[in-house]
């Protein structure tokens, strides 16, 4: 059901987030201390390609992550096999960019 | 069918009454010289468990109560055993929810206040009673080529291998396997998913890369990066917990997996 590939691509994938999320708090708490507005913050992050970067890998390595994980929850709880378990993962993959991908260009184009 | 002799047994001393018998006509409350004992009678899908009472002793194993019922009082009960001594890994099964090599396992250490419940080893398909089919677990062995490939033959000269090189030590400290599939019952990814190959053939498999005799040792990466392979491991030791050898085959899982990924990150 976990394939090498699949093991290596969410053990990177925890790899590229783990200093994403450490930016990420670092930024959430250095925004909150200074009592930034959304309008204050929205105009830092909009027109930025380095926020588009910073959580669009974030986003991507998020939903590769999370949709390797529920793969395996799901194969082990309801005994899921091959192609439905693909097709699954995918799915969940699929839906996590998108949502992510569209938070993320919302507030940086 | 039972014999004239067991039956007789279990009619004039009433001890053995089926597990739905009511209430009063068993003794419930255990008695020190007396094991109340629950055994699995039937295949996976069809049967009961079937109480007995059987003299206790102060030294007595779990295979020696089962042998006691077997002699004395139901002589169609089917189980496995050989060594008697803890070496040759036939006598495991699940001694009150929890696998066991019977032989070498002390009533005292597991009764629960004086009973036993005794069960086909878990994750498989039982044959009758305590019998179960081992095929699928050493399929798994093959599966993961866990298997030794020669690389010298009787023509060469012999091989010294080190006793002290980092690799050697690794392998014996997985080799002391009696194949008794108590891990493998133990394991909850084998429960989970069944072409997980499981503990033990992963352990010999990590036991075979660390052989420096060993011809095919890619070959063993190869097989145990598929779809059942180590990678679904998750590392919680319920096999390491259970070994009555006292091996770690979750740290042998875990070698296997530094190992393929040490060849992924070398593109092979
Ligand atoms: S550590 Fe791995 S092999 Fe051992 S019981 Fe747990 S899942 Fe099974
Ligand atoms: S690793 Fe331990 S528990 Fe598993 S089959 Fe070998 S001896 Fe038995
Ligand atoms: S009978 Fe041989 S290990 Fe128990």
């Amino acid at each position: 059901m976990l394939t090498l590939r699949l093991y290596m691509l969410q053990r990177l994938s925890a790899l590229v987030m783990v200093p994403l999320v450490i930016g990420h708090i670092a930024v959430m708490i250095y925004a909150v201390q200074g009592g930034l507005t959304a309008e204050e913050i929205l105009a830092r992050t909009k027109g930025s390609l380095a926020w588009a970067a910073f959580y669009g890998c974030f986003v991507l390595a998020a939903a590769l992550h999370a949709s390797i994980g529920l793969r395996t929850v799901v194969a082990e709880t309801f005994g899921w096999t091959s192609k439905g378990l693909d097709i699954f993962s995918l799915a969940v993959g699929l839906f996590l960019s998108v949502l992510g991908l569209t938070a993320v260009t919302a507030v940086t184009l | 069918m039972q014999s004239f002799r067991s039956l007789l047994y279990r009619f004039s001393t009433m001890t053995t009454l089926p597990s739905s018998a009511p209430d009063s006509t068993v003794t419930k409350k255990p008695t020190r010289d007396v094991l109340l004992v629950s055994i699995w009678r039937g295949e996976a899908d069809e049967g009961d468990f079937e109480a007995h009472s059987v003299p206790a002793h102060d030294n007595q194993t779990v295979l020696d109560v089962v042998s006691w019922v077997q002699q004395h009082a139901d002589p169609t009960l089917s189980y496995r055993f050989a060594c008697r001594v803890g070496m040759c890994g036939s006598c495991a099964m699940m001694v009150n929810g929890e696998p066991r090599w019977t032989c070498r396992t002390h009533v005292s250490k597991v009764a629960d206040d004086g009973a036993l419940t005794v069960a086909p080893l878990r994750n498989l398909p039982v044959i009758k009673d305590l019998v179960v089919d081992m095929d699928p677990f050493f399929d798994k062995w093959v599966a993961a080529q866990a298997v030794h490939h020669p690389s010298h033959s009787r023509a060469d000269p012999m091989q010294p291998v080190s006793t002290q090189t980092p690799e050697r030590i690794s392998a014996n400290e997985a080799i002391e396997c009696i194949n008794c599939a108590v891990c493998y019952a133990a394991c909850d990814t084998v429960a989970n998913q069944p072409d997980y190959l499981g503990p033990a053939a992963l352990n010999r498999a990590w036991a075979l890369i660390n052989d420096e005799k060993d011809a095919a040792r890619q070959e063993i990466l190869d097989a145990v990066s598929g779809t059942g392979g180590c990678h679904n491991c998750h590392s919680q030791g319920g096999c390491a917990h259970y070994c009555p050898n006292e091996l770690n085959p979750m740290a042998s899982v875990a070698g296997l997996k530094r190992a393929t990924a040490m060849r992924f990150f070398k593109g092979r």
